[in-house]
């Protein structure tokens, strides 16, 4: 923060003032309701981070050189909340895993049932991990494929603690029962309009440096990043469009019923994948992949089939969720084809990364980052073919509602998004710090193998046991009457529960292993000489002519 | 030639953008619009009830509680789900349903019809604790439901809520929700007779945890969950496999 001018920090303490004075009012409006401890939350967040501004307000003008230096503060901070959401998630996903083989382990409190703390850990991985991970590296990229710095220094910071406080009112709600229930959007109407806030402002601030590029082209992980931040907002709006009950009240009602509102929350659901954990990272795919392996994307035209059979397909899929049920037949049907047609577009994506490889091979063998980003292309390509496999009807009246669909997720989640983000940490981290490399490669390497196994184990128990689970079911015994009742088919599941448990186990403490060597690259001194003279944005007119392809 | 296009296209970050909102906008526009104006898409059906302040209550400690993420409230259309559950599940039986409690998982059985299949004992017993009924059971216990007791107050906001989101609660009820909560958790007060006349004969009124003193968030709880797919008889009419709703008395 040292970097703000006089004229930021002021706006600064002006906007944590009126965040207080709305933490007062809805601590005193909601006394009587959970609200009113969201309220001190937000009246605490802001009086902290309005500590830290008043307490640098005093100190010496930013130095007038950083305007020909990219901005990358904000990003540092980002890395940090990064790695402390993967811990708190995953902590969390390791907790639930063991409850439902030891349901003891709640201690028969309210907070930590399995109920409140599945959704801490599906908001604390997908938001708070994913999230920032997405906020943190965006920043890096659109700065140096446009060879621009970011136009001003304050609303990167407001995106940052902003989406952060979105987070922590997410998840402390629900350990106080705070949910609207509607998966991968659990969060209550006050914490969903801040988002709404954040988001606009973080959409000005991409644009805003987009507009100042100094390549006439926009690379394409940038048209990742801006469908994420563009049809996340829409899903976002739509979905969660409530009537408080009160204004004192953190409880709401969608004003979605039934079918409609099971088809919104798919809708939702789905492209919450597509955009936010699939968008964004194959961004940083794009980018991190071809940085890292020296190597420029195998083809430009796959790129654009691949981008825009995404953004195309993917918001019809939704429906896949809902085979069998009360929903229109024909919506159903409409949501399996386009889930088998994402599969071109998706291997399209996956095999041009893995094509951009062919020739730096002998670098992923001794490169553990490199491996990351290769195994997160590969599980990529996996998950979206397993993804359009559940989608087809016959397929799916086994797999639904059976651990299967939890495996899949999770294929995707630690194979695809965990890994790509790991592979992309261990890049941008020297780079912004101007660090030589990572403080241990050895540490990269056993965090590869932890996260591999650990991802490996998990995804083989949920499916021996989702397909266990989906026969028992449906077994008929000569007769013609069931043969397993509901209970025998849980008692199978005893072995599964406790292999994810132990595969979750060593995810966690790879995550852990990570933030450990980050923290000590962090530490050490920085290499003089390290900053390379083209890291820095460009300052003289556009080069029009000069440049056909995609920026660095 | 198109890639020439796109080549002009990634020069306009405008141009870009707006070309990602028509592109991701189709999909929802053709499967979301529908529903809304298709009749068909939910059925009509005479004998649909609302829930009661006191149902309601449950179902926000249903939500509360993360049931869903363990239940689902969905009889698909197949073989088995009919057979182990009951009739297929329709549109109309969740029309009122703000937000759906459909459910993508099954870790424990489908709640859809659970309504009046077990005693409100049973409920009380295995909510309590779950291995005292079903040893095998992995389900968390809700002890603290049974102490802690049901704020009644509010619960007329919630109507109103409910009724402007197009829940068609009437003013009566709307006065009337913190009495009739109490009135059904209550059977012997005076206040029991309300809830039968403003929300149907077939209402339960019931001393749902046993306790007639207090109204408990247990008392919702399994108030709602003996609810649950008795709105309507709907399901059971025009069925291949004709069956009876379950009756608690049996």
């Amino acid at each position: 923060m040292g970097q703000l001018t006089t004229r930021e920090r002021d706006l600064a303490a002006a906007i944590l003032v009126v965040l207080a004075v709305v933490g007062i009012a809805m601590a005193a409006a909601g006394r009587a309701d959970p609200l009113g401890i969201h309220g001190a939350i937000v009246l605490l967040y802001s009086l902290a981070l309005l500590y830290l501004i008043m307490s640098t307000s005093f100190g010496p003008a930013p130095d007038p050189s950083r305007v020909s230096r990219y901005y990358d503060d904000p990003i540092k901070v980002g890395v940090a909340f990064t790695l402390f959401w993967a811990i708190f998630g995953m902590f969390f996903g390791v907790w639930a895993a063991a409850q439902l083989a030891w349901p003891s382990l709640n201690f028969d409190t309210a907070w930590a049932s399995f109920g409140r703390i599945r959704p801490a850990h599906t908001t604390g991985v997908i938001f708070g991990f994913g999230g920032n991970a997405l906020i943190s590296t965006s920043l890096h990229v659109v700065q140096r494929t446009s060879r621009a710095r970011l136009p001003d220094q304050l609303s990167p910071w407001f995106v940052l603690f902003g989406y952060n406080l979105f987070c922590i009112l997410a998840v402390s709600g629900y350990f106080i029962g705070v949910t609207q229930s509607k998966e991968y959007a659990e969060a209550e109407w006050y914490a969903d309009l801040w988002l709404v806030i954040v988001w606009v402002t973080y959409f000005v601030l991409y644009i805003r440096t987009l507009a100042r590029r100094r390549e006439p082209h926009i690379y394409v992980a940038n048209w990742y990043y801006m469908a994420f931040i563009l049809v996340v907002a829409i899903l976002h709006i739509i979905n969660n469009l409530t009537i408080p009950v009160s204004l004192g009240h953190a409880k709401s009602y969608t004003i979605w019923a039934g079918v409609q509102d099971s088809m919104v929350q798919w809708w939702y659901g789905h492209n919450a994948v597509a955009f936010f954990l699939t968008a964004g990272f194959l961004a940083m795919l794009y980018y991190y992949l071809p940085k890292r392996a020296e190597r420029p994307i195998f083809s430009y035209r796959l790129s654009i089939l691949s981008f825009w059979g995404i953004t195309f397909f993917y918001m019809w899929a939704g429906s896949h969720h809902l085979h069998y049920t009360a929903l229109p037949h024909w919506v159903q049907n409409l949501g399996m084809t386009f889930s088998v047609m994402l599969l071109v577009p998706s291997w399209a994506s996956a095999g041009n990364a893995l094509l951009t490889l062919n020739g730096a091979w002998h670098k992923v063998r001794d490169d553990a980052t490199l491996r990351f980003i290769m195994m997160a292309a590969f599980f990529y390509g996996l998950s979206t073919f397993e993804g359009s496999f559940l989608a087809v009807r016959p397929v799916n009246s086994l797999s639904h509602y059976t651990d299967w669909t939890v495996g899949h997720v999770h294929a995707g989640a630690l194979g695809w998004v965990a890994l790509i983000t790991y592979g992309s940490l261990y890049t941008l981290v020297p780079a912004i710090w101007k660090r030589e490399r990572m403080y241990s490669a050895a540490l990269v390497e056993v965090h590869f193998w932890l996260a591999s196994a650990g991802t490996v184990i998990y995804v083989f128990a949920m499916w021996n046991s989702g397909i266990i689970q989906g026969l028992m079911w449906r077994t008929y015994s000569e007769e013609g009457t069931l043969t397993y009742s509901f209970v025998d088919s849980l008692l199978a599941m005893y072995p599964y529960y406790i292999a994810r448990t132990f595969g979750g186990l060593l995810f966690l403490i790879g995550a852990i292993v990570a933030t450990y060597n980050i923290w000590m690259t962090v530490r050490d001194v920085p290499v003089a000489g390290t900053e390379r003279h083209d890291d820095v944005p460009l300052a003289g007119p556009v080069p029009e002519a000069a440049a056909t392809g995609p920026a660095e | 030639m198109p890639e020439l296009l796109h080549r002009k296209l990634e020069r306009t970050a405008t141009g870009f953008m707006l070309a990602i909102i028509v592109a991701a906008s189709v999909g929802g526009i053709v499967e979301i619009a529908p529903l809304f104006t298709i009749d068909e898409t939910v059925e009509n059906v005479e004998d649909m009830r609302l829930y009661t302040p006191l149902e309601l209550a449950g179902r926000n400690i249903y939500i509360r509680e993360g049931c869903y993420a363990c239940h689902s409230q969905m009889i698909r259309t197949l073989r088995d789900d009919v057979e182990r559950y009951g009739p297929f599940s329709l549109a109309v039986e969740s029309q009122y349903d703000h937000p759906m409690l459909w459910g993508s998982k099954r870790t424990g059985p489908d709640l859809a019809r659970v309504g009046g299949k077990y005693s409100d004992f049973w409920h009380v017993a295995h909510l309590t604790n779950p291995r005292d009924v079903v040893p095998e059971s992995n389900m968390p216990a809700y002890s603290w439901l049974a102490r802690t007791p049901l704020r009644l107050d509010d619960l007329g906001s919630h109507l109103r809520a409910q009724r402007s989101v197009g829940v068609p609660y009437t003013d009566d009820m709307i006065e009337n929700a913190a009495r009739d909560a109490f009135g059904q958790a209550v059977p012997d007060s005076e206040q029991a007779s309300g809830v039968t006349e403003r929300y149907g004969e077939e209402t339960q009124v019931s001393a749902f945890d046993g306790v007639t003193t207090r109204v408990t968030e247990m008392d919702a709880l399994v108030a709602y969950l003996q609810v649950l797919g008795r709105l309507t008889k709907a399901a059971y009419q025009n069925t291949a496999a004709p069956e009876q709703p379950p009756n608690p008395n049996d």
